[in-house]
């Protein structure tokens, strides 16, 4: 069987047709191989093989490797065969579904019988050897994907198998490159444990430790990002790092909150304080918990949570009552707007323009006008 | 004589259901009252949902603008909650429109009977709703439904009883 090479089964030019049979199954000499049923094709120049069930299986062996072959008639239980002895293995073979074989013969069994008329037309085609004086080259529509040095990929077979090979390694690599980082993960959970427990011992402060170093131990454990367990409180209302942070906030935010108007939505602000400060990022969280804290630190800024869920930070001096009144003039002036002419009159965001209009409508100053137009406000004159 | 709409029919969010509660409130007012006006002009009875919509009362051709079916349900569960409108089907598809209320058309019958003197009488509903002694009268050509209604209110104020006749039914003054 490892004469055979894989084919994408079609027929090449001035190579023709003889006979094809279903329902056959290839033995490697005796063996009755991986193989399973297919059809049998007899043309000019090769002996080809197709899997009824998968139509890219396909293998062919020239005929010149035929020595010679003979009948071995069915019994009971037993399909009629051919056996086809043929000459040794070229070394310049193509790769095929059996790299060696012990076998220099193989068997055809015919489980649907026609052996009778395929060894009729075998020996026809042996005895004129058509395939020496008929050259035949590649056939123009060629799906076959061979390229010098790399292993013949034949059909769509072939590009399924390398993907499968690709993916493989792949999975290979990242499962490698994942195992330091949960090696890390367990580690940093021991490591938190350990500084948990100094933490609390410093806390009952056990005498083993002096004052200096349990500053320093302390400063360790906050960048580590461990709060200072001394003060630490429940609950997000206070971390040392979010009143730091807090405080800063406080500072930088002033002079951008002016511009837009005393009113910036927390994402803005987000962006705003993580471009200023190139490293350290902020992560969200961080962000809003310091916020909450504007208040308690009586910082002159507020976060502000609208029914929709809508965040903004905004400055305490900032009146809601005098924006509304505006609002309304704006909308009695234009006669009615949408939240997008709104944004463009007042240079605010889409966002906040649409909340300030909501809120002008829930204290009953605007009325709305729902429609396939889209939304628009008026002054509410009922 | 035509048709006098109201302010709010002309402006646009009046055909948008408001979400601001007192706004809301104003709003169906203005719409009960708008509807009950308009079925009176037009002596409309009965009312088809489906129609309605296409009704030039909750369709504003000029101003592109028209009632939801939703906010017409709103509508009309007001006029039935206020007693001016009753579902005639369980699927709430048509309705009685009762711009006036059958204890309000009762007393204006009564008061046309009691002027002519006419009390302690027998009357056919026919005669009633489409004699020619009550052409000028507000309630001529009121439906049968309604003037039944009507009379049956009266009759629970005991100013009246049915009476069937033949092939009819009548009524009774006191």
């Amino acid at each position: 069987m490892d004469r055979f090479v894989w084919s994408s089964g079609l027929l090449e030019i001035n190579e023709t047709l003889v006979i094809q049979q279903r329902g056959v199954r290839l033995y490697d000499g005796e063996e009755k191989g991986k193989m399973d049923v297919g059809i049998l094709l007899l043309s000019t120049h090769r002996l080809l093989w197709r899997d009824h069930k998968n139509h890219d299986c396909c293998i062919a062996m020239p005929l010149s490797q035929i020595v010679l072959f003979e009948e071995q008639t069915g019994g009971i239980g037993k399909s009629a065969k051919i056996v086809v002895h043929l000459h040794p293995v070229p070394s310049n073979k193509e790769p095929g579904p059996y790299q060696t074989s012990k076998y220099s013969y193989i068997k055809l069994s015919f489980k649907e019988h026609g052996q009778i008329e395929f060894s009729r037309r075998l020996s026809e085609e042996m005895t004129q050897r058509r395939w020496e004086h008929m050259p035949v080259s590649q056939p123009i529509n060629t799906s076959t994907t061979s390229q010098a040095g790399r292993t013949r990929a034949v059909g769509i077979v072939g590009i399924e198998r390398k993907l499968e090979e690709k993916r493989k390694e792949m999975d290979k690599n990242i499962s490698e490159a994942f195992e330091d980082l949960s090696k890390l993960m367990e580690k940093a959970k021991e490591m938190v444990e350990l500084s948990r427990s100094i933490a609390s011992k410093i806390k009952d402060k056990q005498g083993d430790i002096t004052e200096d170093e349990t500053i320093r131990f302390k400063s360790y454990l906050l960048s580590m990002g461990i709060a200072n367990p001394v003060t630490r409180e429940t609950h997000g209302s206070g971390t040392h790092y979010h009143m730091q942070l807090a405080k800063q906030l406080g500072e930088i935010l002033l002079a951008p909150l002016e511009e837009q108007g005393g009113m910036m939505a927390l994402t803005e602000v987000y962006c705003l304080v993580n471009r200023a400060r190139g490293m350290e990022l902020l992560s969200p969280e961080d962000l809003v918990n310091a916020c909450k804290m504007f208040e308690a630190l009586k910082l002159p800024l507020r976060l502000r949570i609208f029914d929709s869920g809508v965040m903004v930070i905004q400055l305490q001096s900032h009146s809601e009552e005098e924006m509304i009144a505006s609002a309304l003039d704006n909308v009695s002036e234009k006669g009615s707007l949408t939240s997008e002419e709104f944004a463009k009159l007042l240079g605010l965001s889409v966002l906040l323009s649409k909340e300030r209009l909501l809120l002008a409508e829930k204290m009953g100053h605007l009325c709305r006008d729902d429609s396939v137009e889209g939304l628009r406000f008026y002054p509410n004159l009922f | 004589m035509s048709f006098e709409w109201p302010w709010q029919y002309n402006f646009p969010p009046f055909f948008t259901l408001q979400p601001n509660v007192n706004t809301r409130q104003k709003q169906l007012t203005a719409w009960c009252s708008l509807a009950l006006s308009y079925c009176r002009h037009q002596k409309l009875y009965t009312l088809d949902v489906m129609e309605a919509q296409e009704s030039p009362v909750f369709n504003n051709k000029k101003i592109q603008r028209k009632l939801s079916t939703d906010t017409i349900q709103v509508i009309f569960e007001e006029l039935r909650k206020k007693g001016n409108l009753e579902w005639i089907d369980k699927n709430k598809t048509r309705c009685l429109i009762m711009w006036r209320r059958p204890e309000e058309w009762g007393k204006i019958i009564y008061q046309w009977v009691s002027k002519n003197g006419m009390t302690n009488s027998v009357f056919t509903l026919y005669e009633l709703s489409n004699g020619d002694d009550t052409e000028n009268e507000e309630f001529h050509g009121l439906e049968d439904w309604m003037l039944l209604r009507s009379l049956q209110a009266l009759q629970l104020e005991r100013k009246a009883e049915i009476i069937t006749l033949d092939d009819s039914k009548g009524v009774k003054f006191f």
